[in-house]
């Protein structure tokens, strides 16, 4: 029984440890150097990343509330990686911060929390994950303690993911009353489509949208993004997000398949609004920050393009399209956190004149926000061509045109800011950077990964065979 | 002894839903937007005990439910009020009209 606890749970676990090694150094007499601090935990998270690949478990625990197999360890290595990567980025930001330990604490506490959601298989069991997962979240968003926006965004951040939670749980109270139960093999039994479960399911797909940020529920999302500092932002809009989506897929194509029409409409409504309403606003940003932000909230748009399509096709697609998406936005975010960190600079005229001093790091940029926009040869194209194939299954092809025309629309603003960068002039430019090897490192993985996913197919094959 | 029948019960955790949404939409204090959040949870405790108690005697799950919502609600509290304090150092106000300088 004890092994068998052990074995199944061995990723949440591994996370604990690490959460327990910190708190026992950072109560600790001696205080550690801050590069020595980061190298150690750096260690750990590489370690971490390197054990979820060995001995898949696969099984039940605490009376089917927690699962386990294949596809939730793979989906729980890519947050693993995206946390790695981070870390790795963030270096120069962290070490002239006092409260190291602290962040990391906060940060695993939340990949912790992701991973209990991701295997839950009732509903409280996945309230309780998605709690641990955005409370400590809020308080990382006001990490610049002495910044006012960093205060002001980590509160617009507590009191919006308050409010979605508790859409979400009226909902599940109300899917409660209906069904009698929380467990979700026992609730897809018992739906059919009768009016209160379908409000049930408006609520909680309202309470699912402000998590994804997607359009009705988005307007959080851009001040959070410009308010936090760099190394949150980008938790935020690849882990935190990819997790939720992860979830939603084995939701809603696992559990609400009875219900399986009134959510495709639902979702093709909210993937419309999402694409569009995300890529006009991100046309008229002037902050990096804050334009990624809109161009995330228009990227998930197009995953939930491949979420209606209601097939292994659909699923697999996605989750293949979220590991593309942690590599190209994490590119293009570790450079903005490294130029953030050392010089400051985070508005677009910043970045023109940004190649004649700092060639290799524009191509970085230039290759992740070419991968966003999905220009052929690189993995931002065959992700969205998977969703979109994926979704013209369904034989909609309205959304299909309407997303083609929308990535005509991105292109423009990802192309404004190579513009910026690669052709026009500045007096005032952003000086030669030198950075530590570390940020160096995971912006060498993520190109590799944006150059090599795409063209080697196995990664998609892979996770459509899991699925089947 | 149980002579309330449901609908009562319901109608007014429905009430105490929409009065904490209003509520969150129309202050402009932190502190009153954290309790109408609050507000908005005990609503949610109340249609779970309700269920529990009146369909489904047999199964303790909405009690479970309840008892976590609870413990949770006020860990979320305890990080908003944390952060309204380390907001108001700064800002020196709790309003949120004073909370925007980013717009857009």
């Amino acid at each position: 029984m004890l092994t068998e606890f052990l074995y199944l749970m061995k990723a949440e676990l591994m996370i604990t440890i690490i959460i327990f090694i910190l708190l026992f150094l950072k109560l600790g007499s001696k205080e550690m150097k801050a590069e020595n601090m980061l190298n150690f935990i750096n260690v750990l998270l590489v370690i971490n990343l390197a054990a979820g690949f060995f001995n898949i478990p696969t099984g039940n625990l605490f009376g089917d509330m927690f699962r386990t197999n294949e596809l939730f360890t793979l989906e729980k290595n890519f947050l693993n990686f995206g946390t790695l990567i981070i870390s790795l980025q963030s270096y120069d930001w962290l070490k002239n911060h006092k409260h190291v330990p602290e962040f990391y604490i906060l940060l695993l506490s939340t990949l912790l929390g992701m991973f209990f959601m991701i295997s839950s298989s009732n509903l409280l069991m996945f309230y309780l994950g998605l709690e641990l997962s955005t409370i400590p979240l809020a308080a990382l968003c006001n990490f610049d303690l002495h910044q006012r926006r960093s205060s002001e965004a980590a509160f617009k951040m507590i009191m919006s993911s308050a409010f979605s939670s508790g859409l979400l749980l009226f909902g599940i109270s109300l899917l409660y009353g209906s069904t009698g139960t929380l467990d979700f093999h026992e609730l897809t039994l018992q739906l059919n489509d009768n009016s209160l479960q379908i409000f049930s399911l408006i609520l909680l797909i309202a309470g699912f949208g402000f998590k994804i940020s997607a359009v009705p529920f988005h307007l959080w999302t851009a001040d959070v993004y410009e308010g936090s500092p760099v190394a949150v932002t980008s938790y935020l809009s690849v882990v935190s997000k990819g997790a939720i989506l992860f979830v939603i897929v084995s939701v809603f194509y696992n559990v609400f398949t009875p219900v399986a029409n009134s959510w495709y409409n639902m979702i093709f409504l909210i993937s419309v609004a999402t694409m569009i309403i995300g890529n006009l606003f991100a046309l008229r940003q002037q902050n990096m920050k804050r334009f990624l932000a809109f161009s995330s909230i228009a990227q998930v748009g197009f995953i939930l393009v491949g979420l209606t399509a209601q097939s292994t096709e659909g699923s697999s697609s996605v989750i293949y399209f979220i590991l593309i998406y942690i590599f190209s936005n994490l590119g293009a975010f570790g450079v903005i956190s490294v130029v953030s960190a050392i010089t400051g600079k985070e508005t677009m005229d910043d970045y023109r004149g940004f190649y004649k001093t700092n060639p290799l790091l524009t191509w970085v940029l230039a290759i992740s926000l070419f991968s966003l926009a999905g220009i052929p040869p690189l993995a931002g194209f065959f992700g969205k061509f998977f969703l979109l194939f994926a979704g013209a299954g369904k034989g909609n092809y309205s959304l299909i045109v309407i997303a083609a025309l929308n990535m005509v629309v991105s292109l423009y603003y990802y192309l404004k800011v190579i513009k910026a960068m690669f052709m026009d002039a500045n007096e005032n430019p952003i000086e030669k950077i030198h950075s530590h090897w570390q940020p160096k490192i995971a912006m060498g993985i993520c190109v590799g990964g944006i150059l090599i996913t795409g063209i080697a197919s196995g990664a998609y094959n892979y996770i459509h065979s899991l699925l089947k | 002894m149980s002579s309330v029948p449901m609908s009562h019960i319901l109608f007014v955790s429905t009430a105490l839903f929409f009065i904490g949404m209003y509520g969150l939409f129309t202050r402009r204090n932190m502190i009153t937007m954290l309790m109408a959040i609050e507000l908005i949870l005990n609503s949610v405790n109340i249609n779970f005990v309700v269920f529990n108690k009146y369909l489904y005697p047999d199964k303790l799950d909405g009690i479970f439910f309840t008892i976590f919502i609870i413990t949770i609600a006020a860990a979320e509290a305890a990080v908003a009020i944390a952060i309204i304090i380390n907001l108001y150092r700064s800002h020196r106000s709790i309003d949120v009209e004073n909370a925007s300088e980013m717009k857009w």
